[in-house]
């Protein structure tokens, strides 16, 4: 069987049957509550393509502001043959198998340095991943018996991170920025890489992988790191995706070499700049 | 209620608890009285007076207070105190004011030197003169509070409701926290910008850049304050104002918040040292010197307690936050600061996918609020198991409304649906906060129908909670405090007593310390 005779390739939203379209949302718009408000609603509404737009609920907040409810039918479709997915290229691994991994490969321990940096101080999800406690149900690095973990926790600034890396000689630098106002994690992070490559110059730097809840994962290149892990990543998660870029055989043969001044292939040029 | 409360905990336990507390935090307090900081001998100057920047120096930044301190230490070293060679100085050297004197110490033209004798006692007396301005205008500041909390009244309600505004920009923060008074908020906490508790100076001037926050000034203290008088005489009742006195620069802000009449600051004992890695000395000095500031403001300290349950297990570490309000309430008391002075935290952070999460929440809830009576304490809503899905955030603070409700806190932090996921939309708040009327209003007096049954899950675990903290308190005072932040006890994080920033600020007395602030403060009113 083709998959299109098992799985449409264009749906609708599904309120409470199939292909009704149905969709809820709410929103506030910097009017007074009175006649008009609902209107301007309603005109929002069939602007995003809700047709016909039931305002349920409107309430006043305040002298000039108006919240509102919305259900109604969307006329957009999904076509799900267009949907971009970055697909896992690592299969997940235990902790177990993490661990005879890294000792077959390496036959030392794989040292990973963690830290938030900038003026971040939401040390929330480099702990989740670090920290014996985990997450989600899951342990933390520190957990892995094969794995060193040097937690610097908040606010480390940028120099003091690559040099506690070289210190380490650390396999992996994983990096969580939670705040996002005036896109500081983006800034830090071009920030850090550059730093980075400028200290390991010709040389293999370590891998760079950053995390928190506004990256979106496609930056990679562009930010000069190795892998983002967005919202809701789990420790097992990162540990596989160490475990398989880092035991790979053409990353340690790279490694081995990287005495040579070969070009870094992997970085995309605008990653480079500042 | 009865001597032993609903949970009817063992008085003799209570006080075992407490005598450990005191066992452990007291060393800490006799190193913190013998030495002095930077940030403390800052503090002196800005009760003094001195405001404002040097221009001429780095980028234009530099607080005077960091030029003059700095260059006395350079000079004559801090083991003295900032107070006899500056007085000394302005006494003897022709200067016309404090400030004038500060820009000859920008230009590079002051010699200081440390005066001995009559020259000694001179300055002492001009000294202490000066700070004691500072101070009086700190003590009229509290009388103004109760005068317009007289006139104007408390919140009609408790737990009063606590909103937090953060924009990075004070003339943003202002109509929003304006806002916040309109819609019920009782007080109003504007976030500090990340980045300020690892500076060693306070910024200055009213500031429009900030990351997640907006910066602690002098001038945006002033901001704020007035705006909130005005609301607060539009809707009838007096709208407190909360900042934070934490990191570097802890005794400096205290004072500025002494000297600006703000009502409430976060300042937790031990926060700093496990969550931003400052050096555990630097942080015990300066808390002491803020917390004496704040006693004498009348000002409520907020501690940091749901802290250790956003970063451990909510159920296993529920011993850890007893044990860290009995140390704050140590601290604090030993400071000066008064019972109902100490807005003790606490949080609801357990796994909401735990069966009886809510009986235990109950059960921790109550138990800081039996072991202290007269504290107002303050409630946290959840963060660490908002996921993002709005709908169930949404229920959750309500069960977290709910309890706060059934066992009497008396300051609610408002929980946002949107917590982890966007900074808060004007809706957000909007919807949070008919959550927290919706709850109040159809059940705030469940409490005095709330009786948990002797051997029933929510006593028996408020019990056993107490006896861990217990056995992890005579850990502590057996190894000292010192020792078991060292030793990681608080959390995964281990912190040496020599390891953090901020360490290059501590500086022990020397025989004949002298700081006017000090003597004025632990003389009391």
């Amino acid at each position: 069987m083709t998959p299109s005779m098992t799985e449409p390739t264009i749906v609708r939203p599904y309120g409470d049957t199939t292909d009704d379209g149905m969709v809820q949302v709410s929103f506030t718009l910097p009017v007074p509550h009175d006649a008009r408000a609902e209107g301007a609603a309603q005109q929002l509404a069939n602007k995003m393509g809700m047709a016909p737009a039931m305002v349920v609920h409107t309430k006043a907040m305040g002298p000039s502001f108006t919240f509102f409810v919305v259900y109604g039918r969307v006329s957009h479709l999904v076509d799900l043959s267009t949907v971009e997915v970055i697909e896992r290229e690592f299969t997940l691994l235990t902790a177990k198998e993490v661990n005879l991994a890294i000792r077959k490969a390496l036959r030392r321990k794989l040292v990973v340095v963690g830290a938030c940096i900038g003026t971040d101080a939401h040390t929330v999800g480099i702990d989740a991943i670090l920290n014996v406690k985990g997450f989600a149900g899951e342990k933390g690095l520190e957990y892995y018996r094969e794995i060193r973990v040097v937690n610097l926790g908040a606010q480390v600034f940028v120099p003091e991170l690559v040099s506690r890396a070289r210190k380490e000689r650390a396999d992996a630098v994983l990096v969580s920025q939670v705040v996002t106002q005036k896109d500081a994690h983006l800034e830090n992070t071009r920030e850090m890489s550059a730093a980075f490559d400028a200290a390991y110059d010709g040389s293999r730097r370590p891998l760079l992988v950053v995390g928190g809840p506004r990256f979106d994962p496609r930056m990679a290149g562009g930010l000069g790191v190795d892998h983002i892990f967005g919202k809701g990543t789990t420790p097992s998660e990162v540990a596989s995706y160490l475990a398989h870029t880092l035991l790979s055989k053409e990353h340690r043969e790279v490694r081995r070499s990287a005495q040579d001044p070969a070009p870094d292939t992997r970085r995309s040029p605008e990653g480079v700049r500042r | 209620m009865s001597q032993q409360g609903k949970l009817r905990l063992d008085p003799r336990t209570v006080a075992k608890a407490r005598r450990l507390a005191a066992r452990a935090a007291d060393p800490v307090i006799a190193m913190a009285r013998t030495h002095t900081t930077v940030s403390v001998e800052r503090a002196t100057l800005r009760l003094a007076g001195l405001t404002g920047t040097d221009p001429g120096f780095a980028g234009g930044d530099t607080p005077w207070v960091n030029r003059v301190v700095d260059t006395v230490r350079e000079q004559v070293g801090l083991e003295h105190g900032v107070a006899l060679p500056v007085w000394h100085e302005l006494r003897t050297g022709g200067h016309g004011s404090l400030a004038d004197l500060a820009e000859k110490v920008g230009a590079g033209s002051v010699r200081f030197a440390l005066p001995t004798g009559r020259d000694a006692d001179r300055a002492r007396t001009a000294a202490a003169k000066a700070v004691g301005a500072g101070i009086t205008r700190v003590d009229r500041n509290r009388r103004e509070r109760d005068r317009l909390v007289k006139r104007l009244g408390d919140p009609r309600q408790k737990p009063w409701i606590y909103l937090i505004v953060a924009t990075g920009d004070i003339y943003e923060d202002i109509p929003q926290a304006q806002a916040a008074a309109r819609e019920g908020a009782d007080v109003v906490a504007v976030i500090r910008s990340t980045g300020q508790s690892l500076l060693d100076y306070v910024p200055e001037g009213a500031t429009r850049q900030g990351y997640a926050g907006t910066y602690a000034t002098q001038e945006n203290f002033r901001l704020m304050r007035a705006a909130l008088d005005e609301v607060g005489a539009e809707v009838g009742r007096y709208v407190r104002l909360t900042n934070y006195a934490s990191g570097l620069c802890m005794p400096e802000i205290a004072a500025l918040a002494g000297l600006e009449r703000l009502d409430m600051m976060l300042n937790d004992s031990m926060y700093g040292i496990l969550f931003r890695d400052i050096n555990p000395r630097r942080t015990f000095i300066d808390q002491r010197f803020s917390r004496m500031v704040h006693a004498r403001a009348g000002i409520i300290i907020n501690t940091g307690e749901d802290n250790y349950l956003t970063t451990a297990d909510a159920v296993e570490a529920a011993h850890t936050v007893t044990v860290s309000q009995l140390l704050n309430e140590r601290f604090a008391k030993e400071a000066g600061l008064a019972d109902w002075q100490l807005g003790l935290g606490h949080a609801f952070e357990i796994n909401p996918d735990l069966p009886d999460s809510f009986r235990l929440e109950l059960a921790h809830a109550l138990l800081a609020r039996e072991l202290f009576p007269d504290a107002p304490l303050k409630w946290m809503p959840p963060t660490k198991h908002m996921t993002g899905d709005v709908f169930r955030g949404y229920l959750l603070d309500g069960f977290f409304n709910l309890v706060g409700a059934m066992t009497g806190q008396g300051i609610l932090l408002v929980g946002m649906m949107t917590e982890a996921v966007v900074t808060p939309l004007l809706s957000d708040r909007d919807l949070a906060l008919q959550n927290v009327r919706y709850v109040l209003s159809a059940c705030g007096g469940l409490a005095e129908d709330f009786h948990p049954p002797r051997d029933g899950l929510i006593a028996t675990r408020a019990r056993q909670v107490l006896w861990e903290a217990v056995d992890l308190l005579t850990d502590i005072a057996d190894d000292g405090l010192m020792n078991a932040i060292a030793d990681g006890t608080f959390g995964i994080t281990k912190r040496p007593v020599d390891g953090g920033k901020g360490l290059d600020g501590v500086v022990a007395h020397a025989d004949g310390y002298y700081n006017p602030a000090v003597e004025l403060l632990e003389a009391g009113a």
